[in-house]
């Protein structure tokens, strides 16, 4: 396989020669796009079979078997609808928000390590590039809402800006303590720092258990998803930011929520859950057994755990109420990340910091 | 002419066009829009120039945080813009005079020898850490500054907060801890009510015991 690669990597400079870096780059940028595209296609199907099943009740059947085929039909019916532009609305921000939301939700997998090595771009400040990347996706919501020129979508935007501006703080103070532990701000050496001779015990959820659980919580508030789906409540206002789209835009907001759980899921697994690493590895027995299995499969096993638990919480939690929302956000979580900020600083001076 | 001058100029130019438009666009949210762009492209400067922390916390602080507050708040202001074109004209002379004095500082303080000498940029290695580097100087060179603006920024905070909470008497307020707390016994209270059948039997039994009569 590697050898493979790298006579691809030799014929291609041979052929294209200073042009061959952005072709190569947009080829690996491709391997990382379409598989999530098809892995927030079924992920839909996911939800819906797994809501139905919590539910007592097939889900979808009727398109291949199993409704295997119902996310292609799902998006050729949102790719024939006619977009409807409504009057007086911005006509340039209606159409380009939701592109907006859509594009930081894939940026930010360019800094998420797969397997050791395997990542896009290894820049030391990944952390905080993907802190950035995950904030900056409420301007698609903001500009939907205002620019649609409704009520309802602009009370949805409003709620959604106060929303995650609130947890971006605890979520930020959450990954201050993964960079404590881990000294460093890069994907892959976060990953590293975790890897001992205990397996799963030497990973970050064992030291920083209240991290990701803080983490994750504010993962779910951040990609807008319910118990803390305020922005698009629907029995109050309707659908929240995107009443208006349809079609397409629809589609893209949609593709925007589910690639960020998708990434939310995979930075959790990264932070806490070691990444690609074994769980069993330097353990008796299973520990050599497992040894072998590549890293990208624990790593995407981790994944699904998280990713799971996003349709549980939606199929079991009532929505959250506004004033209880931001309640949750400033007066538990920011205090609580506060006092674990200081308390792993504090037990890393310490022996008995064993990570 | 390189592929980085070529970015630089391609940066330098949204920049400039982003901040023109932030003060000559119509909308005020278009403005703050611009705005954005503006800092976005100064973060993609700062990436050029190898400092990547500040580049990042630029569109993490700025981009992802403050502005989207203050989209937050034009969004909610109603805003005329033809009270606030007014007087235009008037004031013209004095703000032409301050920008001119603004823009002779700069070229001033810039163009300074000592200072210009030392922005050759300097190449680092790969591995250079600008974050580190960050880190060490602010912790160990420049702690007591660094926890000066700290603490400055704290105030600020406290006394903004002081000042704009106010507890009023009149309102009325939910205690969600109260209502978290809350238990099924406090809500719910089990009254055990006879069917139907039994409850006219007993009045009658009662009725007559009162001795009051049907007729």
């Amino acid at each position: 396989m590697m050898e493979l690669l790298q006579t691809l990597q030799l014929a291609g400079q041979d052929l294209l020669g200073a042009a061959w870096l952005p072709v190569w780059t947009a080829v690996k940028i491709m391997v990382i796009i379409l598989p999530i595209m098809g892995g927030v296609a079924y992920y839909t199907l996911a939800e819906r079979k797994v809501l139905g099943f919590m539910q007592v009740r097939p889900g979808p059947n009727r398109v291949g078997y199993w409704g295997l085929l119902q996310p292609v039909a799902d998006g050729l019916k949102l790719l024939c609808k006619e977009v409807i532009i409504p009057t007086n609305s911005n006509k340039f921000l209606f159409l380009a928000a939701p592109v907006l939301a859509l594009t930081p939700a894939l940026a930010a997998w360019a800094v998420i390590p797969f397997d050791d090595g395997m990542i896009l771009a290894d820049v030391n400040a990944g952390l905080l590039y993907l802190l950035a990347m995950t904030s900056l996706g409420v301007y698609g919501i903001i500009i939907a809402g205002w620019a649609s020129n409704s009520k309802y979508a602009f009370l949805g935007a409003l709620r959604s800006a106060a929303q995650i501006v609130s947890y971006e703080l605890a979520m930020g103070f959450a990954l201050v303590c993964v960079l404590l532990a881990a000294q460093s701000m890069n994907m892959g050496d976060i990953v590293r720092g975790q890897q001992s001779d205990y397996g799963l015990f030497g990973w970050y959820w064992l030291p920083l258990f209240p991290m990701l659980v803080v983490y994750f919580i504010a993962g779910v508030a951040e990609t807008n998803r319910a118990p803390f789906d305020l922005a698009e409540g629907e029995s109050e206002i309707v659908a929240g930011f995107h009443v208006e789209y349809s079609g397409m835009g629809f589609a893209l907001f949609f593709l925007a929520e589910y690639a960020n759980m998708i990434l939310i899921a995979a930075l959790s697994s990264v932070m806490f859950l070691g990444g690609w690493l074994n769980p069993f590895h330097g353990w008796p027995v299973i520990g050599e057994l497992t040894d072998m299995v590549p890293g990208l499969f624990w790593m995407l096993g981790k994944m699904s755990i998280f990713l799971f638990l996003f349709l549980w919480f939606r199929a079991t939690f009532p929505r959250y109420r506004y004033d209880q929302l931001m309640r949750l956000g400033w007066k538990i979580f920011i205090p609580l990340t506060l006092v674990w900020v200081v308390v792993v600083a504090a037990w890393m001076q310490t022996p008995y910091w064993l990570w | 002419m390189n592929f980085e001058t070529v970015l630089f100029y391609l940066f330098a130019a949204v920049t400039v066009f982003a901040a023109l438009r932030v003060i000559t666009a119509r909308n005020p949210l278009h403005a703050v829009l611009f705005l954005v762009l503006a800092f976005v492209s100064s973060a993609g400067i700062w990436l050029l120039l190898e400092a990547e922390f500040l580049a990042i916390a630029l569109v993490l602080v700025y981009v992802g945080a403050v502005m989207v507050l203050f989209l937050f708040v034009v969004m909610m202001l109603d805003i005329n813009i033809e009270q606030l074109r007014k007087g235009f004209w008037q004031w013209l002379p004095l703000g032409a005079l301050l920008a001119g004095l603004i823009g002779v500082q700069m070229v001033w303080v810039l163009g300074a020898e000592d200072i210009s000498a030392g922005t050759a940029a300097v190449k680092h290695a790969a591995d250079y850490d600008n974050t580190k580097e960050l880190g060490r100087l602010i912790y160990t060179d420049y702690v007591y500054p660094f926890e000066l603006a700290a603490v400055l920024l704290l105030l600020a905070m406290v006394a903004a907060i002081a000042l704009t909470l106010r507890q009023r008497r009149d309102t009325k307020r939910q205690d969600i801890d109260k209502q978290l707390k809350v238990k099924r016994e406090d809500r719910v209270r089990i009254v055990s009510v006879p069917s139907s059948r039994q409850a006219n039997a007993a009045q009658d039994v009662e009725a007559s015991t009162n001795g009051h009569t049907a007729d």
